[in-house]
């Protein structure tokens, strides 16, 4: 089924239930490809495989529901404006197909670029913001700089003025930045990627990775039994170092809660995403109306899912300080995700001292922009064995070099 | 927010810590001898278990002091805290079945 606006009228006017999106098969005894994780990252890979290489022999297995990961917990900020020449690569490689990605997908995602502005309080912000700007133009990568006054026509609803603990003094604006709506990413992977033979494998726990004598892996042990594979790919974000044990691979990765809040919906007041790394807030809002904003990180590891209340409570001070007239607004919800940190916060993307283990993973507080690009890259290295031009640098193997890729300013904040 | 009972100084809130990353990852202690591989282990990988975790806190606001702290990852629940130097509490000493660790590490 085909979604167009005669469908949309045609199922309107005969009140007929729309049919489902993605079947829910049962497992083969084997595939091509196995990817463990079915966020917005697994599905887009899984996707790819199979329209862009002819791979449709796929299982993606889910150990909860689709896309109840992080992908349906984040903030959904999406922009490339990124320090180093090889993380420009790989974010603009995502915003660029995020531009045409309800038009490939048939489904809408709801990409939104409304310009994404980073806020600088002091002086070393303005310094690392300028410099970030420049290199991004030496990249081909638009990012402005603006002036206070310039930041609140942007914003009405910002506080420029001199009466905040940390004053507004200017702020980065990427303008093709913005937000998608992070369900629909999962949704319209998986209708397509199930559309061309994938199967997506819910409730599907992946308990052990079973490896041959000679060391390469041959399959996965799952809640459905054993599942052969030629390869497998792990997506599983802040799971990846309890499955990359499984395999007794250790990894460069801390998991952490990230958190984020919703308050009640209100009439459209926020036309844009305002992030600032400093005071540690950020906010846009969705279409619904409602402020989504994202909170900090929790100081120690976890796999607790929630996060400390001190953690959002501090952040939702500095959102009062930013936009007073949010602060009689009541919040609807808080929640966390558990993210996965690396030591230099950009992800390792490629292959694993394993023969037939491939990791897509350390994407920690920001992976949500990369969606289709990760999954684009990822599905060329699972069907070659080797990585896309793109992901090349992003290896497991720079921890080991010493060529890092050090985006600890750009990703300061979680997003 | 944790409440964490600082060996020196008594149970006081997280506010007053700051967290020092995984506990007991020696440094080399002859540096010149070490390859690239020994130094990537040191340096950046981390056993980040689902369950059982020996970690290092700081007690800033107060002591000053660097100890260390068994915590589980998923409950958040603190088993136990030690100070540093000290070696790693036994799976017995911290209430916990052997197999318990084993499933969840
Ligand atoms: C609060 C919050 C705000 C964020 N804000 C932003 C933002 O504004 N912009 C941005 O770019 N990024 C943001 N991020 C980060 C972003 O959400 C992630 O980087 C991205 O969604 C990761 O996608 P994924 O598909 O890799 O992971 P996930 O969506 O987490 O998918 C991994 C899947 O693996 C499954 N899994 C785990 N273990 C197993 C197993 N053993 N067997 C089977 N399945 C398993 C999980 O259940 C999960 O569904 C935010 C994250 C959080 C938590
Ligand atoms: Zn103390």
């Amino acid at each position: 089924m085909k979604f167009s606006a005669y469908a949309l009228l045609k199922n309107a006017l005969t009140g007929s239930v729309w049919p489902e999106q993605w079947s829910s098969p049962e497992p083969r005894a084997s595939y091509d490809v196995v990817i463990v994780g079915a966020g917005g990252h697994g599905l887009a890979t899984a996707y790819y495989l199979a329209s862009e290489h002819g791979i449709r022999n796929v299982a993606v297995l889910e150990k909860g529901w689709l896309g109840g990961g992080n992908t349906g917990r984040n903030t959904t900020i999406i922009r490339s404006n990124y320090l180093w020449e090889e993380s420009q690569k790989l974010y603009e490689h995502a915003v660029k197909l995020w531009e045409g990605l309800s038009q490939e997908l048939n489904y809408n995602v709801m990409y939104s670029p409304r310009g994404v502005m980073m806020l600088a309080h002091t002086l070393h912000d303005v310094q690392s913001a300028k410099r970030h700007i420049h290199a991004n133009r030496l990249g081909g990568i638009d990012n402005e700089w603006l002036t206070p006054e310039q930041a609140q026509a942007f914003c009405p609803i910002l506080n420029v003025g001199p009466n905040i603990r940390y004053p507004v003094l200017g702020a980065a604006l990427q303008r093709r930045g913005g937000t998608a709506r992070h369900d629909a990413v999962a949704w319209g992977y998986a209708r397509a990627a199930s559309k061309r033979g994938v199967h997506i494998i819910q409730n599907c726990e992946v308990t052990g990775i079973r490896r041959a004598p000679s060391g390469e892996v041959i399959g996965v042990e799952t809640g459905k039994g054993f599942i052969g594979a030629k390869r497998v790919g792990v997506v599983a974000a802040g799971h990846t170092s309890v499955l990359m044990g499984m395999a007794d691979v250790r990894m460069p990765l801390e998991s952490y809660p990230l958190q984020a809040l919703v308050s009640e919906p209100v009439k459209p007041v926020m036309p844009c995403v305002v992030m600032s790394n400093t005071v540690h807030a950020y906010m846009s809002q969705s279409d619904k109306g409602e402020l989504v904003i994202g909170a900090g990180t929790d100081a120690y590891t976890s796999y607790s899912q929630t996060g400390g209340l001190h953690i959002s409570a501090h952040t939702l001070d500095a959102i009062c300080e930013l936009f007073p007239v949010v602060r009689r607004m009541k919040m609807l919800r808080n929640w966390g995700g558990i993210v996965d940190v690396t030591p230099d916060r950009s992800p390792i993307i490629g292959k694993t001292p394993v023969e037939g283990l491939f990791v897509n993973c350390g994407w920690g507080t920001g992976g949500f922009k990369a969606t289709p690009g990760s999954g684009h890259v990822f599905a060329h290295t699972l069907a070659t064995g080797e990585p896309y031009a793109i992901n090349a640098p992003f290896t497991l193997d720079r921890f080991l070099t010493g060529r890092l890729i050090d985006e600890a300013a750009a990703a300061a904040v979680a997003h | 927010m944790l409440l964490i009972d600082c060996p020196h100084c008594g149970p006081r809130p997280e506010l007053e810590f700051r967290y020092g990353g995984e506990a007991h990852v020696a440094r080399p202690a002859e540096p010149a001898t070490v390859d690239d591989a020994q130094w990537m282990a040191f340096l950046y990988l981390r056993s980040n278990p689902k369950g059982l975790h020996f970690e290092r806190w700081r007690h800033m606001s107060g002591c000053g002091r660097f100890f260390n702290c068994a915590r589980d990852t998923v409950s958040d629940k603190i088993l136990k805290t030690y100070p540093a130097g000290q070696a790693r509490p036994s799976l017995e000493a911290l209430g916990l079945a052997p197999v318990d660790h084993e499933v969840r590490a």
